[in-house]
């Protein structure tokens, strides 16, 4: 049997999978079920300076995609709306409850020394096991002055980590933005900040929907929309890049990573530790479909970790990373066709249209014996998996390695290449 | 004695018995069937529709709540897109040849879908289509069944006027006298007929029967085309004796008079039901019999239920109905008590060595109240040509060429009473509808 359990940064956890600081670790009725259902740890919902907050009615939108509910999922919701001694008592009680797990405490506070230096006391006398600096909120916040337009200003990033790891002794974890261009920049800042991990990513600024009776982007308030933070399984992709752009980034000096966008099941997981995570958040599956998801991720991650004989999160974990490359690093002599396995073909025709309207015109239609038969051209047909992604069965289209013994060339390298170093 | 009464059932379990055997889709069950379609090229569904409906296109825009975009794309094609949807066998059609029989042995139901988009359509009582400039060509149009009302919507889309002239009382044809109750309820055969001359430029005169009231010599000299879709009038005979004694009906009869029975504890039927034959009207009939509550229906076809034109899924539903399917055996006599139809008694059969059917030798007795002939209709010239006008048949039909002409100039015909026609609603549809484009051509050109 596969050992979950991992030490992130000094933060001890049974299991890597935690839920994500938001609604679900809003307070300690929802902590207590999650943990009575199995996760390894939580960022409790960000906390800020009294008075708290207030939310408006109408907090969230959603993308559905051909009867797949949320599979992106929008909020305008602000930091928690409860008062901090609220939260701060029901902190220390869930930590004292539940010693094996991992409870750490989101702040957001203004960008000055005097309120983070005086919450982060309150939240160490709670006994929580770190704090995560949330830099990332894309909305309400950040026309505040905090969240976001914080985590957009390397500088500030870098002031505030340094505050924290002066005024605590716990370890501090930084929620990075992806509303930025170049997430290595926040990434770095973090690190010479001092942080003992960063986390990645808070929600992307979005309008999901626009209600065309209401002419107005969603959710609707009373006639209006604000844009919205994005999460969900259509941002893991963005999410799994910079993530993999942290970790091969020298500067960034392999910080713990803890990754979060999209996750729903231990597949999503793995492919997040693969690509360097130590531990992973989730929030919208949980919200979609309760606590019970993660009963999956454990059985689910520990099964695959078996089957391929790894026996600690270590064993794989940034095991991809050495294979996320530049383009111009990839194998220009590497070359594969479509191949199509006539028995399993349906004959919908998909492939067909995709690479004729759109591609390489590289397969046929035609008709054998009045029966539809589809058929690649080779020497039209480039490998760019375009017919074996949209063809509705399962490996029936699969790409086959054709340019057999060729040695690897890269871009560089490559006679092509006007710029090319081989060129001469 | 023989047990033949009204009324077996209910008035609750009859209303049951008779009601939507598929009920309609909602709107969220049609989103998830919609999203099962791949929206394939050169689909192999749509070359599986008579009508040669873009089903991947229309479903496409059920997905994006472009219904009324998806009802228009189907009713353009075949105006009767609504009965299609309720009555075609699909098994055997689209969703047969849909790709996810291929690969899961669960078809898209297409027809469901394209019940919920005409239905759209339908509620909102537009009349998505309109008439071009008038061509002041007249076309008269014997029969207003699928084939007839087809025809005439197309011909009227096109700019021609058309007088109907239909034999009885209410136009649909056999969607409103024959089509399995349970397939079109509420009324649905007569919504239908309205929302297709709601068009405009189609005048039906019912009780004019040609052969009758009308001749087909004057008809050509009145109009400038005719079309010819009356259908098939009579039935097939067993060819045994006492044929017709009391107990013995023609399914097609029995059934026409039980679409138009309101009160369905009014209509007498047997203990105990034998039918003949191996269509859907067999099926219909037994099914009907059952649901009216029969207690012992079967049907008894004289091969095996590979060679009966009633599809497996047809066969299914008869036998989950209850009823019993015997096969490899032919009607050799009726037996009589009474005057009245008690039993009727079959040889056995088998296939001999050059394929065809023959007699064991070797018989048994059904006892029966009431005895079903649904062997199959059959086209009766003689009210439709007169001794006049010569025709030419085929097979017993009226014979076509391509575009749907017959013998005499100006005369088109199409339908169940042509020769080719497979028997279905959708196939008389697509005739109607190709009829009138080639009398449009033919008008252009007079
Ligand atoms: C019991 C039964 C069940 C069926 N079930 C199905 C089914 O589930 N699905 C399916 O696809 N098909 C079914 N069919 C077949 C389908 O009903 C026919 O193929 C279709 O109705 C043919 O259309 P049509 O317009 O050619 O003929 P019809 O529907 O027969 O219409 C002909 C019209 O012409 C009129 N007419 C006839 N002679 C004259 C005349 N001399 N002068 C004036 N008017 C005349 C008739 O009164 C009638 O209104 C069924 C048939 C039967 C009998
Ligand atoms: C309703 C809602 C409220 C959130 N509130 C916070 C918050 O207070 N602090 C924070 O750091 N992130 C917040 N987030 C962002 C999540 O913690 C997480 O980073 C993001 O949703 C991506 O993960 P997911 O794809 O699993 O949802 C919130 C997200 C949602 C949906
Ligand atoms: S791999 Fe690309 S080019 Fe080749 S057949 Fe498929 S779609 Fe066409
Ligand atoms: S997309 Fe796949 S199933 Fe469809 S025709 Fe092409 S190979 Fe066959
Ligand atoms: S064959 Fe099936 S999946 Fe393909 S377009 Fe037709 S209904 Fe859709």
């Amino acid at each position: 049997m596969a050992d979950l359990s991992y030490n992130f940064a000094g933060i001890k956890s049974p299991n890597p999978f935690w839920l994500a600081s938001a609604p679900p670790t809003d307070k300690e009725y929802n902590v207590v079920r999650a943990f009575e259902a199995g996760w390894g740890g939580v960022v409790w919902k960000t906390l800020g300076e009294d008075p708290p907050v207030v939310n408006v009615s109408s907090r969230y939108g959603a993308v559905q995609l051909n009867g797949q509910r949320m599979m992106g999922f929008s909020n305008i919701e602000l930091i928690t709306d409860r008062p901090l001694d609220v939260n701060l008592e029901e902190i220390a009680r869930v930590k004292k409850n539940w010693p094996d797990r991992a409870v750490v405490v989101s702040l957001m506070v203004p960008c000055e020394e005097e309120p983070w230096k005086r919450i982060l006391r309150k939240v160490e006398d709670t006994g929580a096991d770190g704090v995560e600096l949330n830099f990332g909120c894309p909305h309400g916040m950040s026309e505040r002055g905090m969240g976001s337009a914080v985590g957009q200003v390397p500088e500030y990033v870098e002031m505030v980590t340094r505050w924290c790891k002066e005024h605590s002794d716990m370890p501090v974890i930084v929620k990075l933005t992806p509303n930025i261009t170049d997430i290595r920049t926040a990434a770095r800042a973090a690190v010479k900040g001092g942080a003992d991990a960063v986390s990645l990513i808070n929600t992307i600024n979005s309008i999901v929907t626009v209600d065309l009776d209401q002419m107005a982007p969603t959710p609707v308030v009373d006639g209006k929309g604000a844009h919205a933070g994005y999460c969900g399984p259509a941002v893991k992709p963005i999410a799994l890049n910079m993530v993999a752009e942290i970790a091969r980034d020298p500067e960034c000096q392999n910080i713990p990573v803890s990754g979060i966008g999209g996750i729903a099941n231990w597949r999503d997981g793995a492919e997040f530790m693969a690509l360097g995570c130590g531990s992973v958040q989730v929030c919208t599956a949980a919200m979609h479909y309760g606590f019970r998801i993660v009963d999956d991720m454990i059985t689910g991650l520990s099964n695959w970790m078996d089957e391929k004989g790894y026996r600690t999160i270590d064993d794989f974990r940034s095991m991809a990373v050495p294979n996320v490359a530049n383009w111009n690093e990839l194998n220009m002599n590497y070359d594969i066709k479509a191949r199509i396995n006539q028995d399993s073909c349906i004959k919908c025709g998909i492939c067909h249209i995709a690479c004729e309207d759109t591609s390489h015109q590289a397969i046929t239609a035609g008709r054998v014996n009045g029966a539809r038969h589809y058929e690649v051209v080779d020497k039209e047909c480039v490998g760019c998996n375009l017919c074996m992604l949209a063809c509705p069965v399962d490996d029936c289209i699969t790409m086959e390695r054709v340019d057999k013994g060729k040695p690897y060339m890269n871009w560089n390298e490559d006679p092509r290449n006007p710029f090319s170093t081989a060129a001469e | 004695m023989s047990d033949i009464a009204a009324g077996r059932l209910s008035g609750e379990e009859l209303a049951e018995n008779f009601s939507d055997i598929h009920p309609p889709l909602d709107a969220m069950s049609a989103h998830i069937e919609a999203s099962r379609c791949y929206f394939c090229y050169d689909a192999p569904c749509m070359e599986a529709c008579p009508t040669g409906i873009d089903i991947p296109n229309f479903i496409r825009k059920i997905s994006t709540d472009n219904v009324r975009g998806s009802a228009i794309d189907i009713l353009e094609e075949n105006i009767m897109g609504g009965a299609c949807a309720r009555v075609c066998p699909t098994e055997v059609l689209c969703e047969g040849a849909c790709v996810r029989t291929a690969q899961e042995g669960k078809p898209v139901t297409i027809g469901a879908l394209q019940r919920f988009a005409t239905d759209w359509l339908m509620e909102k009582g537009e009349q998505p289509f309109a008439r071009a400039a008038a061509t002041g060509k007249r076309v008269a149009i014997i029969g207003a069944g699928p084939a007839g009302l087809s025809a005439a919507h197309r011909l009227s889309q096109l700019g021609h006027d058309c007088e109907v002239f239909e034999a009885l009382p209410k136009s649909g044809g056999l969607n409103e006298y024959g089509i399995a109750d349970y397939k079109v309820v509420d009324n649905f055969a007569q919504k239908e007929v309205d929302f297709i001359l709601g068009l405009g430029g189609i005048t039906v005169n019912h009780g004019k029967k040609l052969g009758q009231e009308l001749a087909l010599g004057t008809i050509r000299n009145d109009f400038d085309a005719v079309f010819i879709g009356s259908g098939l009038g009579g039935v097939q005979a067993l060819a045994l004796e006492g044929e017709s004694i009391d107990g013995v009906f023609n399914a097609v009869d029995y059934i026409a008079n039980l679409r138009q029975t309101a009160d369905k504890a009014t209509l007498p039927i047997g203990r105990r039901v034998v039918i003949i034959g191996g269509g859907s009207t067999a099926i219909d009939i037994a099914v009907k019999s059952k649901r009216l509550g029969a207690e012992d229906v079967t049907i008894v076809y004289r091969r095996g239920a590979e060679a009966m034109s009633a599809t497996d899924v047809e066969q299914k539903f008869a036998q989950t109905n209850g009823v019993k399917i015997k096969h490899w055996m032919q009607p050799v006599g009726i037996v009589s008590d009474n005057g009245a139809v008690s039993a009727v008694e079959f040889e056995y059969t088998k296939q001999g060595p050059d394929g065809k059917l023959i007699g064991s030798g070797e018989k048994t007795t059904l006892e029966a109240d009431m005895l079903f002939k649904a062997i199959g209709q059959i086209f009766v010239p003689d009210p439709v040509f007169g001794t006049a006008a010569q025709l030419e048949l085929k097979n017993g039909k009226i014979a076509v060429d391509d575009s749907y002409a017959t013998s005499l100039e100006g005369v088109y015909a199409g339908g169940d009473c042509i020769d080719g026609n497979v028997g279905l609603t959708v196939a008389a549809v697509q005739d109607g509808k190709k009829a009138a484009l080639a009398i449009n051509d033919y008008l252009a050109k007079k």
